[in-house]
């Protein structure tokens, strides 16, 4: 498979301290890739990086290259990429407006006006984040009314109605009860069809049950990288080994 | 030992008691004030001729007691005020709260508050000597004294209130609501207008009443920049008297009935407050709940 997002020799630092050394990455398309590690390893910085979310901290330095579809990130313009680059957030963080409009939010935003083609979209999304049954005669309500898993499958149809190819996921279920994980986890692995999602996890059963590659941060280092199945039951490196046999972390 | 100290605490809370006592004592003794004194004079004169005459002239031999003028002025000067200061209050709050870096946010935000210090006679000072010429010379009017110069005034009187408040409640918008809307590849601009503002919808919105009240509760500055003439406001050039001037003019001089219509005055005026003032705690308990 071709790689929708890679990565050459990628180093940030917040001021003075490094919390990226070196990064070498090829991101496959339509696959789920996890990112693994312990507190601070610099898993959910490498996936910040990913849509320009760093920019916004004062204070960034970054050098190497990171390339979507063929081009830097850098030099395009950082609302489309964000556009094409979705993200879900480690708390849900729906807008507190109504279900519809927090769906419709982003394609308003991006210049669709169309009352139809908004329903359209809205429902689509929704189907597509597997709430739609349970939301579609309670459109109009607050969002914020919503359970959390409710409200983290509704961010999921928010990101999907800018129609990105890339979801990027920040630890999308660490706020989440046993279920509503359940129900993101057969969510992620449905919308690998047509996404490309990288997902952050701090739950190496999650990582196990869902992707397909694994990429083991320590410390702000790449330690290895590869085939889910390749890495929790044949490492190549100690460190990894040591890691997901639950020897620290 | 024991039972001196519960006797100390007793005479404390005692005190404090009263302390807060005398306080609501103040706002009951001045309402009744208010309303014993105000109401004979609207009973003489009748409710309707009182509130919808349109001729004050209370010194004439055949004297009328119209304030619909009053009325009309002080809510036109209120709205125009409204009208003008809250966007460039609402404008600046977001500049503050969401894109000023440290050192200029700082120093903006002291300036705002001298702002709010500036005493009302220095702003009435300061509106008739460069505003009313000012108005005069732009749009070549016989005087500048005008409802215009009381709203500019009036619009910049209340930017403080409007301002800080805003500000309070633009910074309690939670940053996740922020980052969601950049990460679906929104503009900082847009985010702030579609996500941060109808957020902080609550806390904008008490600060715009507490504007309100601000400003139609002014007497000094107005009464220096409006001509207080006591004229329908049918222009912004017009010369016109706000309720709270019409009781500052001629109180020092009045009697008999003239004097009571000037209680009747401040109550219609005390009036006026107290729905503003519940209108602002119904909005600021509706952010307490979101």
């Amino acid at each position: 498979m071709k790689p929708i997002i890679t990565a050459k020799d990628l180093c940030l630092w917040y001021g003075q301290s490094q919390a990226l050394k070196n990064i070498d990455i090829a991101i496959p398309e339509q696959s789920i890739t996890a990112l693994i590690g312990p507190s601070g390893c610099g898993k959910s910085t490498f996936l910040k990086t990913l849509n320009r979310m760093n920019d916004l901290i004062p204070g960034v330095k970054i050098t190497g290259t990171v390339e979507y579809n063929g081009q830097s990130i850098f030099d395009q313009d950082v609302n489309l990429l964000r556009k094409e680059v979705g993200m879900v957030f480690q708390k849900p963080n729906p807008f507190p407006m109504s279900i519809y409009d927090n769906v419709a939010y982003g394609p308003r935003t991006h210049g669709i006006r169309d009352r139809k083609r908004l329903d359209e979209i809205v429902e689509r999304s929704l189907r597509d984040a597997a709430i739609w049954d349970e939301v579609k005669d309670r459109l109009k309500k607050n969002a914020l009314g919503l359970s959390g898993g409710q409200q983290q499958r509704l961010c999921i149809a928010r990101a999907l109605a800018v129609q990105p190819r890339v979801l990027l996921m920040d630890e999308p279920t660490s706020a989440l009860d046993p279920i509503s994980t359940l129900k993101i986890e057969e969510l992620a692995a449905k919308l690998k069809d047509k996404y490309t999602i990288v997902i952050v996890t701090h739950n190496m059963q999650q990582a196990l049950r869902i992707s397909d590659h694994t990429a083991f941060f320590l410390l702000g280092e790449l330690v290895e990288y590869g085939d889910t199945d390749q890495i929790f039951t044949n490492p190549a490196d100690q460190r990894t080994n040591d890691y997901v046999t639950g020897r620290f972390g | 030992m024991k039972r001196s100290s519960n006797l100390f605490e007793g005479v404390i809370h005692g005190i404090f008691l009263i302390l807060g006592l005398v306080t609501i004592a103040c706002v009951l003794i001045i309402s009744i004030y208010l309303i014993v004194s105000g109401i004979p004079a609207i009973l003489e004169i009748g409710l309707v001729d009182f509130l919808f005459g349109t001729q004050w002239a209370s010194t004439a031999a055949e004297p009328k007691y119209g304030i619909l003028p009053f009325i009309l002025t002080s809510i036109y000067g209120t709205l125009g005020a409204i009208a003008l200061g809250v966007p460039v209050g609402v404008l600046a709050a977001v500049y503050l709260s969401k894109m000023a870096s440290g050192p200029v946010k700082n120093t903006m935000g002291q300036m705002v508050s001298i702002l709010a210090g500036i005493p009302s006679v220095v702003y009435g000072l300061v509106g008739m000597m460069v505003l009313v010429p000012g108005i005069r010379k732009l749009f070549q009017v016989p005087d500048g004294a005008s409802l215009l110069a009381a709203i500019i005034v009036l619009a910049v009187m209340i930017l403080p209130s409007i301002i800080k408040m805003s500000v309070t409640a633009l910074e309690a918008v939670p940053k996740e609501y922020e980052d969601a809307s950049l990460a679906l590849g929104a503009t900082p601009e847009e985010t702030y207008f579609r996500v941060s503002i109808p957020a902080a919808k609550s806390g904008i919105a008490a600060s715009v009443v507490l504007g309100v009240g601000r400003a139609i509760g002014e007497a000094m500055a107005v009464m220096m920049v409006a001509g207080n003439a006591p004229n329908m406001p049918d222009s912004l050039f017009q010369s016109v008297r706000f309720l709270t001037t019409a009781v500052a003019s001629e109180m020092s001089y009045s009697g008999g009935l003239q004097r009571r219509a000037l209680f009747s005055i401040a109550l219609v005026l005390f009036i006026f407050i107290m729905l503003i003032n519940a209108l602002l705690n119904f909005f600021l308990k509706g952010e307490k709940k979101e």
